[in-house]
């Protein structure tokens, strides 16, 4: 039922050393991958069916293959391959143990990517709030260097990369890609229009490919294993293995690699299930940008078709689990105080409308709204959806509009009497007694 | 261009305060070090306003101008970015900069109750800091570690699963001059300004230490090898490219 490829060494000493890593076949996808020839390495991935994992599942081979090559236009300028480290959608936390605990396979990866499409500089931008995330990666790249698989003519293959590991500093925002490419620019991080893409109008105007930590860490191990090897696993449309981030209220949070399709129910089992004498009263299935689950859902696949028809999204797999002991309006309260906080401000439904429902939120809360205010929140949400520059004001409806939809009635209990919940018991150390 | 005093958010004045650092000669040559990374030297921005806060703990006025200067922006523009990114402090923090993460997650399984915990403990509110220059403050958002929930940061550093009895201690440990080292990150918890100069990209060498994965990243791979459960194999002779 477990499918541990990317996690499958994390509890060896030394995973996140070069030679730990080489003791798994570590490089030798490298090596392979340098000898063959770009355009097939692209068609390799596009065969495996792997799918983008920073939340919008986009086919990886097929974005790669949007690079413009060639002598004329813009394939004639340089070519940039930046990795998206920034992992900061509440409740996602898969890249960041991760990069600490195997940062080689990223690297390994990051390379093989830039042959790929022909990129001779990269960029690993990583969110700063992680020191010694930072330093695991940068110490990985100098080992790199090192061995000789970063700098000029890597192995006698005649292809130069450069690497550089970037930390950002703080801002929820610059893991939308253009709002990335922004920021590594050295600007405020906020998104770009599109068209153009960045395939074509990237990092400093040229070609461009982003790709989430866990992507690009997924294509040694399809260089080595192979399209059909990768894509024995998972489901009709949703290729191959994942990190999946179990957290909340559950036994045994923790990060579970499983192929895509996988059921809450089954990896509940796996962990135990809920704490004692607790059960299942709503979930994330990819993060708080993803439209909230409840317990009709346990038996959903897992994949980007199964919850896109159970009236979600798979986003980044980030499974937070909150029991009956949690107040879903404070939930939803305290997600839409981390949207006000984090918009950019670079558009009006966005800027305004997430001030404008937290302090609803906060009546609510307070025991002080009307019922009227329901509506007022769900009618912001309309203006906000689908009217924003980026989807940081589409992700910012979704605990709202679903969270009313699927316990309406606790917000009117807020209403006509304050909240009945103990936010005690839903704490670890305060609650349940295990 | 005109010693404006701008209205960024920014203080006006370039007088270094009491106890802050200068910014030197081997601040500049370490800024063009950063520089020489990029393609581009904008890109160089971030980088160095982290090495600004490495030497005075938070972003000053002289920083904005070294960056400015070096980067041939003008003070405007350099500080329309610090004042963009949460992490770039308008004031010093202290040796030891505390983040209590109070998104939903975090917050409804102990988090608030930690944030009012080390408010009362310090004497301190949200984004203040201990007379003594010691111990800042804030509540943090989501810091991808939900599955160590309720996370504290100190200078960016784990400390995972707190409840109000390790918090207290950890703070009397970072008020001492002695915190305990952070559960997933080095054997010790290096200053505000040591931190600092990781992000602004110098290596400070103890990526090697601490645990590869704390015990909640390592769940999965254990009960994966309970059960037997592993991924296929790789084809032993991988035609791979040609798939
Ligand atoms: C507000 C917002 C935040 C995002 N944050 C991240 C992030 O932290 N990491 C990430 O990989 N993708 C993030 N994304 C998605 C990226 O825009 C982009 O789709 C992704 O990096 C592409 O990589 P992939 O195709 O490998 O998934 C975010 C998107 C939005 C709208
Ligand atoms: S939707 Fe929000 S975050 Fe996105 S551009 Fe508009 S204001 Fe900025
Ligand atoms: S909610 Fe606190 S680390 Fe994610």
């Amino acid at each position: 039922m477990l499918t541990p490829v990317l996690s499958a060494h994390w509890d060896e000493a030394d995973s996140f050393s070069i030679d730990g890593y080489t003791r798994h076949r570590g490089y030798e996808a490298l090596t392979k991958a340098l000898a063959t020839d770009p355009d097939a390495l692209i068609s390799l991935v596009k065969d495996s069916g792997l799918r983008g994992r920073g939340g919008a599942g986009f086919p990886t081979g097929m974005k790669w293959g949007f690079i413009p090559q060639g002598p004329e236009g813009q394939g004639a300028k340089p070519h940039y391959l930046v990795v998206n480290a920034d992992e900061s959608e509440p409740g996602t936390c898969k890249d960041v143990p991760f990069m600490l605990a195997n940062p080689h396979a990223l690297v390994e990866g990051v390379i093989i990517a830039s042959y790929a499409i022909r990129a001779n500089h990269a960029f690993i931008y990583i969110r700063g709030e992680v020191t010694h995330v930072v330093r695991r990666v940068q110490e990985a790249v100098q080992q790199a260097y090192a061995a000789g698989h970063l700098g000029k003519d890597i192995h006698g293959s005649g292809f130069d990369l450069e690497l550089v590991v970037h930390a950002g500093a703080g801002a929820y925002i610059c893991g939308e890609e253009t709002a990335l490419l922004d920021s590594l620019e050295g600007y405020r991080g906020q998104p770009r229009l599109r068209p153009p893409f960045p395939a074509t109008h990237g990092l400093y105007a040229c070609p461009t490919v982003v790709n989430n930590v866990e992507s690009i860490a997924s294509v040694p191990s399809i260089v080595l294993g192979g399209a059909e090897w990768f894509s024995s696993m998972g489901t009709e449309k949703s290729k191959g293995y994942t990190l999946y981030s179990l957290s909340g209220h559950v036994k045994k949070p923790g990060q579970y690699e499983a192929p895509l399709g996988i059921t809450l129910r089954q990896l509940l089992d796996l962990a135990g299930g809920m704490r004692e004498g607790r059960t299942l009263k709503f979930w994330t299935p990819g993060g708080s940008s993803t439209p909230l689950l409840t317990a009709d859902h346990l038996d959903v696949p897992l994949d980007y078709e199964g919850v896109g028809e159970a009236g979600s999204m798979l986003g980044t797999k980030a499974l937070q689990c909150f029991d009956d002991t949690t107040c879903v309006v404070r939930a939803v309260l305290r997600w839409t105080e981390f949207y006000a906080h984090e918009s950019c401000g670079k558009c009006t439904p966005c800027r305004e409308g997430t001030y404008w429902m937290v302090q609803i939120l906060e009546r609510m809360e307070g025991g002080t709204a009307t019922e009227a205010d329901i509506e007022i929140l769900l009618d912001t949400c309309d203006n906000i959806f689908g009217r924003s520059f980026c989807a940081l004001g589409d992700g910012a409806t979704s605990p709202i509009v679903s969270g009313i939809k699927l316990f309406r009635d606790e917000f009117i209990q807020h209403i006509n009497g304050g909240c009945p919940f103990d936010p005690v018991a839903s704490t670890v150390f305060g609650g349940v007694k295990a | 261009m005109a010693d404006q005093s701008t209205s960024l958010g920014m203080p006006a004045t370039t007088v270094v305060p009491d106890g802050v650092a200068p910014l030197t000669d081997e601040t500049r040559r370490e800024a063009r070090e950063i520089i020489a990374r990029y393609p581009r030297s904008r890109s160089a921005l971030l980088p160095m306003l982290h090495l600004v806060q490495s030497v005075q703990g938070y972003v000053s006025p002289a920083g904005i101008a070294l960056c400015a200067e070096e980067l041939e922006l003008t003070k405007a523009e350099v500080g329309a970015v610090a004042t963009f990114y949460t992490m770039y402090r308008r004031r010093p923090a202290g040796t030891y900069h505390v983040g209590v993460c109070t998104n939903t997650l975090c917050a409804v399984l102990g988090g608030d109750a930690l944030f009012a915990t080390a408010k009362e403990h310090l004497g301190i509110g949200n984004n203040e800091t201990t007379a003594d220059g010691t111990v800042s403050l804030e509540h943090i958002e989501c810091n991808a570690a939900c599955d160590y929930a309720p996370v504290v940061m100190v200078n960016w550093e784990f400390y995972d699963n707190q409840d109000p009895a390790s918090l207290r201690s950890l703070l009397d440990g970072c008020q001492a001059g002695n915190p305990p080292a952070p559960t997933r990150g080095p054997s010790r918890l290096v200053s505000f300004k040591e931190m600092s100069r990781v992000l602004a990209g110098f290596n400070d060498g103890l990526g090697q230490e601490g645990v590869p994965a704390g015990p909640p990243s390592l769940v999965g791979l254990d009960i994966a090898k309970q059960r037997g459960d592993v991924a296929p194999s790789y084809p032993a002779a991988s035609t791979s490219t040609e798939a």
